[in-house]
């Protein structure tokens, strides 16, 4: 009963291109490993073959910003580091969306004190939060499942009139 | 502990007013230096054939809020001719201020920069006394008992705020 069984019956089928290409890009997610600390350890075991984020299309981790649509931010975010982590998120094509992993990134978790950043949200738009300490794979894969709900449901029109913003801290 | 007393006669016979108090506790040896004789006393220990303490460990301090002497930094120094781990210290008064050794350990260098920042110790003579962990533009000595837990708000600035859609 999937889509060959279909194809096979009728030779084609109608659908519009919002569901065609939400479908295909909800499919290709490619995250950007923004492994700072302890998290990133489960945000590898997710990959492995035992978790196997790749049944979701998303296995293809990719160390270039360019190429990613995905931002996984997992571990303690410091008020130093998040300029980088903005700066990365910045070199990212739209459009794009962001996982923040774990109870430090979410809301700066046990670290309560001046260095750590009390939730990326006060600086990156965020997408889902992910409990844990660190969460487990099963955990990630529920978030990136999340995001493939939301990706499903977005439309090309969404992105049409989007202002581009003056990128200042990826000028040089 | 017949190192101990050498250590102390040695310093004595060097610098006679150098030494303003010792303590032993639990093997860990301690010596109170005065703060104009450090340079001197680090030095000599470094130096003097039968110590050869030629290993900085650590430098630090600790700030007793309320005491008449706020401040204190402490040097962990190594003898590998004498397997010892020597602690000196010095008491110093508000806006603190004390000679660097590292002329004399090259390892004291990082360690003071970390002391300058977190306690706001100035290290005199120092090659290059900048902020080891928080932003260079901050204010603040983070570790000072008179600084709040949570920091203080706006003082390390953040990237430009979420801007999606």
């Amino acid at each position: 009963m999937g889509l060959e069984a279909k194809l096979q019956s009728d030779g084609f089928l109608t659908t519009t291109i919002d569901a065609v290409v939400s479908w295909a890009r909800k499919n290709s997610v490619w995250p950007m490993p923004m492994g700072i600390s302890c998290c990133a350890i489960e945000m590898m075991a997710a990959v492995d073959p035992k978790y196997d984020m790749s049944r979701f299309g998303s296995e293809v981790f990719r160390f270039t910003p360019r190429q990613c649509d995905l931002m996984i931010v997992a571990g303690t975010v410091t008020y130093k580091m998040s300029h980088v982590v903005r700066k990365i998120y910045d070199q990212m094509p739209d459009p794009k969306w962001v996982i923040a992993m774990g109870a430090c990134t979410s809301s700066g978790g046990m670290y309560r004190s001046y260095p750590v950043v009390q939730g990326i949200d006060q600086f990156l738009p965020v997408d889902v939060y992910t409990a844990g300490c660190p969460p487990r794979p099963e955990n990630l894969l529920n978030a990136l499942m999340e995001i493939q709900n939301k990706i499903g449901k977005s439309k090309s029109r969404d992105y049409q009139d989007r202002v581009y913003q003056n990128l200042k801290h990826v000028e040089n | 502990m017949e190192i101990n007393e050498l250590i102390v006669e040695k310093i004595k016979n060097f610098s006679p007013n150098a030494i303003e108090e010792t303590s032993d506790f639990r093997s860990d040896f301690s010596l109170v230096i005065k703060k104009d004789e450090l340079l001197k006393v680090a030095e000599f220990l470094k130096a003097d054939p039968d110590l050869l303490f030629v290993q900085c460990k650590d430098v630090t301090a600790i700030d007793w809020a309320k005491r008449k002497n706020r401040f204190t930094t402490v040097y962990h120094i190594y003898s590998f001719k004498l397997n010892k781990i020597l602690r000196l210290k010095v008491n110093l008064g508000e806006e603190p201020q004390v000679d660097s050794v590292v002329s004399v350990w090259q390892s004291a260098n990082w360690y003071e920069r970390e002391t300058w920042d977190m306690y706001g110790i100035k290290f005199l003579n120092h090659p290059d006394l900048r902020r080891m962990y928080m932003p260079e533009q901050f204010e603040y000595h983070p570790l000072r008992k008179d600084f709040p837990v949570m920091g203080i708000p706006g003082s390390i600035p953040l990237p430009s705020g979420p801007q999606k859609d």
